[in-house]
């Protein structure tokens, strides 16, 4: 038994501050530390999450990490892949930068990664940490953790997933 | 905008170490009081449009930003203040009323802070509430003078109808128009957490707040927007507002651009209208006028509510409310000069009216007087800050307290007072779509019970000090406050004695 995350949406709550995208790329820079994040890492991390406003509209564009993801069936090279908790990821040894996966997404989720162009770039649920910084950051509730169990997974995968701190997950579902 | 004598009221200090030029600042501000610039790739600010809301200060992920009085001094003065040059130089450059919203900001005795409780010492037992049941459970509305009871013990006396909270405290009047839908339903949905009451205020009750009936209280004011039969019989009370403590004598006006479609609706009115509520109500010219409304009221929702009657607490405020009580109100609500607004102009906001501990002493002491005082409850308004004013309040003869201008600052108000302007940048006192949403009702309303629950650990902490294990017990005993720094004329009034008398 584990447990399966989803990050919801609610934008009738975005109030289209970007904090998500500022996070995204702490969360994935390598010093994990805002402010080294922007004035020396700026131009090697970018934020994998994307702020649109349309006023009064706004929300984080990201992926959705879709159950039946048409990335996956569409990757030509299996680098495009679900992993054990349904989280959908790319694995950047086994791409070749066809970018089927990105007219594949319904959502528009996928971008080319603009430091390497070869390559897609899209949410890894902050695979490294313990709670997506999206949602960790979101000042109003906007984005939230949903989690759901799932029965028959092997215990032993990935253990940063599933410490994530139950007291902030929303598990109404 | 060109040529201005105005020098800005604050300034931006802005860390260029911390900022990480993300833009949030400029995002957030709704007065664009921050801005990009593309060729620099940095982030600015426009000083002259700060209002200090630190909408900017909170959400800045790198506490970069710091904004301060202007410190631009003047020539010293000591009758020209900074204040009073800066009101002649916007009313110079625009020929208008100042406006002005939220509490009055001059610094008038705040009376709460000249009280001091008492507490229990070797004659007499505090009790601790962690240990023994203590009761905050409040009724509003007419008492019977006395109670008969049948052979089996139940009641024979028949009680009119009462309005139960779980601790004397209320959400005030504040009406969706002059706040967003979202803060609206926080204090529903916080009122029913807690289970005491919030007040609709004059904009009618939007139809997604109708389940929230038994924590609602209805206001009628004298525009009468939303005023119908459902509507009546949706809350729990009614309450008739003639003066708000903030403008006493005036009235009040929504403008049209706040009047979209949802406030329109819920108003009653067409969308893009103004919404003007006279300074009195056009049926009201005495006190036989006012029993009329409070009587048809009553009658339209078969005698089941009580109703209210809300008054700015003024000169005569006494002989006001003994009136009221005999025009058959079953609670008065007394809101003194400190009550907040959404927009009033600046002057009748600071000079009209009267402290509400002056007020809440005097009702109290007159109804008593006068024999009636369980006729009536009285809620005292205008400013109650914390838990230590509502046991003071309780003591000096309220009934119960409204709390308007706290219940919008756990929400996330910082006090900016630019609320009429309907640019508010934490989503509270705008109608904007773009700046409705920051107010998350959910976590507002969190924020608002944390409050309700903090201030009821409190009190009773407050009162088992005093010995006192039930609210009932505290109600006008005036003998557990003392003045401390007070003339003898205003000890006098407060019906308090000294400290150390």
């Amino acid at each position: 038994m584990t447990k399966k995350m989803k990050i919801e949406l609610r934008e009738e709550y975005c109030v289209g501050c970007g904090l998500c995208e500022v996070y995204c790329r702490v969360a994935h820079s390598q010093s994990r530390d805002i402010i080294k994040t922007f004035k020396k890492e700026r131009w090697t991390v970018e934020p994998r999450v994307s702020l649109v406003i349309e006023k009064p509209l706004s929300f984080p564009l990201q992926c959705q990490h879709c159950e039946d993801a048409p990335c996956v069936k569409a990757c030509i090279t299996g680098a495009m892949y679900k992993n054990e908790l349904e989280l959908t990821l790319c694995d950047e040894d086994k791409c070749v930068g066809c970018f089927t996966c990105i007219m594949e997404c319904p959502f528009g989720a996928i971008k080319i990664k603009e430091n390497n162009p070869s390559l897609p770039l899209k949410c890894d649920f902050c695979f490294e940490a313990d709670e997506p910084f999206c949602v960790l950051h979101c000042p109003n509730g906007a984005l939230t953790l949903k989690e759901k169990i799932i029965e028959n997974v092997d215990e032993s995968l990935n253990d940063s997933i599933t410490q994530v701190k139950t007291e902030e997950v929303d598990t109404d579902e | 905008m060109g040529f201005s004598m105005l020098a800005p009221e604050f300034i931006i200090e802005r860390n260029r170490d911390r900022c990480i030029d993300c833009r949030v600042c400029e995002k957030q501000c709704s007065m664009e009081a921050h801005y990009y610039d593309p060729d620099e790739e940095k982030v600015y600010s426009r000083e002259e449009k700060c209002i200090n809301c630190h909408r900017c200060i909170s959400l800045c992920p790198t506490r970069a930003l710091c904004i301060k009085e202007n410190p631009q001094e003047f020539k010293r003065n000591a009758n020209w203040s900074r204040n009073s040059i800066r009101e002649i130089q916007k009313q110079a450059q625009t020929g208008g009323i100042l406006l002005s919203g939220m509490g009055n900001p001059k610094p008038f005795p705040i009376y709460w802070d000249n009280i001091l409780l008492n507490a229990s010492q070797v004659t007499n037992p505090s009790i601790d509430p962690l240990r023994e049941p203590m009761e905050l459970k409040t009724f509003l509305g007419r008492k019977p003078k006395k109670l008969e009871l049948n052979q089996d013990g139940s009641l024979k006396t028949e009680v009119p109808p009462q309005l139960e909270l779980s601790m004397p405290v209320m959400f005030t009047a504040m009406s969706f128009g002059s706040i967003s839908l979202n803060a609206s339903t926080a204090l529903a949905m916080a009122a029913k957490e807690t289970d005491i009451c919030y007040n609709t205020g004059e904009g009618g009750l939007h139809e997604s707040l109708y389940s929230y009936g038994n924590w609602t209280i209805i206001q009628v004011a004298s525009g009468r927007f939303g005023v119908y039969q459902d509507y009546l019989e949706a809350g729990s009370s009614i309450e008739i507002k003639i003066g708000q403590g903030a403008k006493p004598g005036i009235g009040g006006h929504l403008p049209g651009e706040k009047v979209g479609e949802e406030v329109a609706s819920t108003r009653m009115i067409p969308k893009g209208t103004d919404a003007l509520s006279p300074a009195p109500h056009h049926d009201i010219y005495s006190i036989e006028d006012l029993r009329q409304l409070i009587y048809a009221l009553k009658e339209s929702t078969r005698y089941k509510k009580p109703v209210s009657v809300k008054i700015a607490a003024v000169h005569n405020v006494a002989a006001i409310a003994s009136g009221i009580a005999r025009a058959g109100a079953d609670i008065i609500t007394i809101d003194g000069i400190r009550g907040g607004t959404g927009a009033a102009p600046t002057r009748i906001r600071d000079s009209v009216g009267i402290p509400v501990e002056f007020a809440l002493a005097a009702v109290d002491e007159r109804l008593k007087e006068e024999g009636i005082r369980n006729q009536v409850s009285v809620v005292a308004a205008g400013s109650i800050r914390n838990s230590g004013d509502i046991v003071k309040a309780v003591a000096l003869g309220a009934d119960a307290v409204y709390i308007g201008t706290a219940a919008l600052v756990a929400m996330g108000c910082h006090l900016c007072r630019k609320c009429y302007t309907g640019k508010c940048n934490w989503g509270i006192a705008t109608q904007d779509p773009w700046l409705t949403k920051r107010l998350n009702p959910e976590i507002a309303a969190e924020r608002l019970s944390n409050l309700i629950i903090g201030w009821d650990h409190e009190f009773k902490e407050m009162m088992g000090g005093m010995g006192i294990n039930a609210i009932e017990s505290l109600k006008g005993n005036r003998h557990m406050l003392r003045g401390i720094g007070l003339t003898n004329r205003e000890l006098e009034v407060l019906g308090i004695k000294l400290a150390g008398e």
